[in-house]
């Protein structure tokens, strides 16, 4: 999120599209319910079914799954063409008004530079003209026919609202009302705020489809807006957390990333990460790179990482593709080159696509390590369950270890909300059996091999002999020490760069914030979006201040929000060009004439003056994108896509099957379907009763959703002879399903060019394990393809095909 | 004051809550003693509060757990309750049908208590020490690492990669442990590395 749950109550105008945030965020989404009614705001939703939250809307539409783009991008047509934009926003803030290399173009679908063989593109095109000083060439003017803006208004110009009703489904009627609420929030002092949930990650174009949000956003000026914003609202408790610190295979935590092996030494790597200014005066803060970079790998190896050999730059691995994700993984391990693998509380047997592959490739494994609170289907996937787990034990020769670990209850420490909130919790249960801290694990696992490396030698053991590990019982770190490496201390005296005969912190105090840390080795941390978390004031997440003077939601000493306890990204923004808000009613910055003031942190130098330095400080445009440049592997904007498997042929290319840039495996490939065989459209999603496959091993929510069911149209089930509550068979080219039909008006067959499309919903929760009734997910169906940008898989958009079912035998 | 009064119909007038302060205050003593005899005392007078945040969506919601005994003074506690914390300005109190069955979640019935071990072609996990579960990851590892830890590409750089050992990291453990897992992870060259985030 770049606001918080709190701030929602600000807003003018709701859309949830891509989530169902009544469902799976109920305390969340009471938010929307306070705008509703103490603002007057208005809820949009847009999405295949009339879910729980299009009851309470003030207006819904129904979509096609995996066609959001094309309504996007005909939504931003509308507003332009009706002026529905808020100008000075979009001149100063954004780089409409940037001029684009003249190679750089769009047809047939793709953008320049494609290479269908490497199924990716050149994008040295898609960039700015730089000009003799340096800087990127802009007309202020926006009449350069190679400005972004009218790049924009030319690349949009085909999304009309007849093509918006032929390619989603969504009746132009409807599409044109949403239009109309939508384009008053270009209004200085009206705000629209963005919910969006894995409804529009879960496809192979997913952070395509967030970008055209954001870039309606940006054109309406609703980022860094109090009730304004994109709000991704989050899947789990702490996927933010985890992503923050970088469990990923090309994180370094903090956003840095992991080298790749073309960057042989650290000059080299360095040498792409200057982040010079793209125009005059600009912040572009991501010139601190080398203070965050040498403080982490200082975290990381103390001593033995010094200005001579580079900060231990060869300790960290270098990457020959960009990343080593899970189903590039799952895919090496189906063709026997993984021999171990650990799953931390993640049940990946029912969280990847196509649930036969993963069986095949952990029955691959030599040794599988399951750390989790429940006995789950990862760690039993060797077991058969009959038609739920329909395997050969004597023929799997993985062994497994099950390791009991403690759950929230029983342990301390943070984690991250949506809003960037770091919240510290403590314990108040014992830990039932032998059941460990996840961190004593780590630590058991990873001193034991230490051990081995130093009694045996071994292969370059030096980063696992010096990993800095000065707990005060190495056995058991507590979170108390690992919070301070993560917020940061001095390691030498720290100077104050204006004047270095004064020292900002001793050494061996906890650093301030981040911007108190060094390139030169005298500063360690660990992640220095966290720096400020656990400094001399103490432990600021722990923090339990409910005040919010301001009346609109800042709630500045409650817990603590990266960064620097910040709780509205980009809030310069909220202010024009003179500093003044844009709407006095919600000012959150106002400039004084000689300083920001804010209930909020500023995002932007206290004392930068408003004409100067322009408000987004991270990018080196010093404003935000509607043109992406270079940075999204599979355009710099979005442009319509269909899904891997889809009900009909891309519109712009028929021969372009799902994103061009996505990778493909060839097996996963050879097992794409399509509509002439499996004509149906299936989605995937949750229901208010159960979170993901846990709750299904507790009786309470077990009883309240016994068992699994799949969701068709009446005009579906008529065709297909499927009564209410009867048993159907749902198959895709991977796998089968059994499940109940609910027959629903929830769902309604569109037209889509001219041809009925039925769609099928498919919640997940169910698996063999736990107090449930055994069912299935989703994922013994879904196809193994991910998004060009992030890998995550295509589970919102994929072919099906179901028919009545024999009913079970009855016990 | 001269009334004849029956503790029930007492109790009727003036409310349970208040009862025995009441008749303490009026000067009925021996009512006091039979008060306190009959009335079973509220629940979570005497459990042990703590503040925590609901593990499951990342609204995070706050929650107080009420639990027999106290870790912080190194007792054994076992939780009774859970319920949302009245104080956060993002649930204030509320709980979803999820969040409110969240003592469930702790006390299921197949939360995993002690280690367990397959072996290759096993139809059942037996139980097995910790110590030996952990020497028997280290050691795998050691020799996985020793036998396919890529030092050097074609070209002679130093990559320093090790693909054929995997880690998953988790959605729902605190920072504190994933910066724990980060470290022992990356310093031993794995690059299969993924949380649930990618999902």
């Amino acid at each position: 999120m770049t606001n918080s749950w709190t701030d929602i109550k600000n807003t003018d105008l709701v859309i949830v599209m891509g989530g169902n945030a009544a469902e799976a965020h109920p305390c969340g989404f009471k938010w929307v319910t306070e705008a509703k009614a103490h603002r007057g705001a208005r809820l949009i939703v847009v999405d295949p079914r009339y879910n729980r939250t299009a009851a309470v809307s003030d207006y819904y539409a129904p979509i096609r799954p995996g066609s959001d783009i094309v309504f996007l991008m005909g939504l931003i047509r509308w507003l332009i063409e009706n002026d529905k934009v808020n100008r000075e926003y979009v001149t100063n803030y954004t780089n409409a008004t940037f001029l684009v290399k003249d190679e750089f173009g769009w047809s047939d679908g793709l953008f320049t530079g494609y290479d269908e063989e490497k199924r990716d593109f050149d994008r040295s095109s898609w960039d700015y003209k730089i000009g003799e000083d340096g800087f990127a060439q802009v007309d202020m003017t926006l009449s350069d026919p190679r400005c972004v803006w009218n790049l924009l208004k030319s690349h949009v110009d085909v999304y009309t609202p007849e093509f918006v009703e032929d390619i989603c489904g969504t009746p132009k009627d409807k599409f044109l009302h949403i239009c109309e609420m939508i384009g008053e929030c270009s209004a200085p002092d009206k705000v629209m705020t963005s919910m969006y949930a894995l409804g529009w990650t879960q496809h192979s174009k997913g952070a395509q489809n967030i970008r055209g949000m954001a870039m309606v956003q940006l054109i309406l000026g609703n980022m860094g807006m109090p009730g304004g914003g994109m709000n991704a609202l989050r899947g789990h408790s702490n996927i933010q957390g985890l992503t923050d610190i970088g469990l990923m295979s090309n994180l370094i935590p903090g956003y840095l990333n992991i080298p790749t092996e073309k960057e042989p030494d650290y000059a080299t790597y360095m040498s792409t990460r200057n982040f010079k200014p793209l125009r005059p005066n600009q912040t572009s803060y991501w010139q601190n790179y080398p203070k965050f970079m040498v403080s982490f790998m200082k975290a990381m190896w103390g001593d033995a990482a010094t200005a001579e050999n580079d900060w231990a730059y060869h300790y960290l691995p270098k990457l020959d593709v960009p990343t080593y994700d899970a189903m590039r993984m799952f895919e090496l391990m189906k063709q026997g080159h993984v021999n171990i693998y650990f799953f931390q509380g993640f049940n990946a047997l029912l969280s990847f696509p196509n649930r036969a592959k993963m069986t095949e490739a952990f029955s691959k494994l030599k040794l599988m390590v399951v750390m989790d609170p429940l006995a789950t289907e990862t760690s039993h996937f060797w077991e058969n369950h009959g038609i739920y787990n329909e395997v050969d034990p004597a023929s799997i020769q993985t062994e497994v270890l099950e390791l009991p670990t403690t759950c929230f209850a029983e342990d301390e420490g943070a984690l991250v909300n949506s809003g960037r909130w770091l919240q510290w919790h403590w314990a108040g249960a014992t830990p039932p059996g032998e059941a460990k801290y996840d961190t004593w694990i780590m630590a058991q696992i990873f001193l034991r091999v230490r051990k081995l490396y130093e009694e045996e030698g071994g292969v370059f053991p030096d980063p696992i002999l010096n990993l800095t590990w000065d707990y005060a019982n190495p056995d058991d770190p507590t979170p108390a020490e690992l919070a301070r490496e993560m917020n940061g201390r001095a390691l030498q005296p720290v100077y104050d760069t204006t004047d270095p005969t004064k020292v900002l912190v001793e050494a061996g105090k906890q650093v301030l914030n981040f911007s108190q840390l060094r390139d030169d080795g005298s500063t360690m941390c660990a992640c220095w979006i966290y720096s400020g978390s656990w400094n001399e004031d103490g432990n600021n997440m722990a923090r339990r201040d409910n005040s919010d003077p301001s009346g609109i939601g800042i709630y500045a000493n409650w817990t603590f929000a990266w960064p620097l306890n910040r709780r509205i990204l980009y809030n310069r923004a909220s202010a024009d060009m003179q500093g003044r808000p844009w709407d006095p009613a919600r000012a959150l910055m106002t400039w004084n004439g000689e300083r920001w003031e804010s209930p909020d942190v500023p995002d932007i130098s206290p004392t930068a003056k408003p004409g100067d330095v322009m408000p987004f400080i991270m990018n080196a445009e010093g404003t935000s994108r509607l043109f992406a440049r270079g940075m999204m592997r599979d355009g710099p904007f979005p442009t319509h896509m269909e899904p891997f498997e889809s009900p009909v042929a891309n519109i712009f290319n028929p021969k372009m099957r799902g994103n061009p840039a996505s990778r493909v495996f060839v097996d996963d490939a050879e097992q794409f379907a399509t509509s002439e065989e499996f004509p149906l459209v299936a989605t995937s999603y949750r229901l208010t009763e159960h979170f993901h496959y846990w709750t299904k091993h507790n009786p309470v929510n077990s009883t309240l959703q016994p068992q699994f069911f799949v969701e068709i149209s009446e005009e579906l089930a008529a065709e297909k002879g499927i009564a209410n509550g009867s048993r159907v068979r749902v198959w895709s080219k991977r796998g089968e399903v059994w499940a109940k039909a609910v027959v629903t008006k929830r769902i309604r067959p569109l037209t889509v060019r001219g041809k009925t499309v039925h769609v099928v919903g498919i919640p997940l929760h169910w698996g063999f394990m736990g107090a449930a009734r055994k069912g299935f997910g989703p994922n013994s169906l879904t196809p193994v393809v991910g998004d060009a940008n992030v890998e995550t898989p295509e589970f919102k958009a994929f072919l099906v095909n179901v028919e009545p079912a024999e009913e079970e035998p009855v016990a | 004051m001269n009334i004849d009064l029956s503790r029930r119909g007492f109790l009727k007038l003036a409310g349970a809550g208040v009862a025995a302060t009441s008749l303490g205050a009026m000067g009925f003593g021996e009512a006091e003693a039979a008060e306190t005899a009959h009335v079973r005392a509220f629940k979570l007078t005497t459990t042990t509060e703590t503040r925590n945040t609901c593990p499951y969506c990342s609204v995070a919601c706050g929650i107080i757990m009420y639990s027999k005994g106290d870790v912080k003074v190194g007792e054994d506690a076992d939780l009774i309750h859970i319920e949302g914390d009245v104080d956060h300005p993002t649930n204030r109190g509320t709980l979803c049908p999820k969040g409110a069955a969240l003592k469930d979640f702790v006390k299921a019935p197949t939360r995993l208590t002690k280690p367990r071990y397959r072996a290759a072609g096993s139809n059942e996990l037996v139980e097995i020490s910790w110590d030996e579960a952990l020497d028997k990851i280290a050691r795998a590892v050691k020799d996985d690492r020793d036998a396919n830890l890529v030092q050097f590409n074609e070209e002679g750089t130093p990559v320093n990669r090790w693909t054929t050992t995997g880690f998953l990291a988790a959605s729902a453990t605190t920072n504190e442990t994933a910066w724990l897992t980060y470290k022992t992870v990356r310093s031993m060259g794995i690059v299969g590395f993924d949380n649930q985030a990618r999902v």
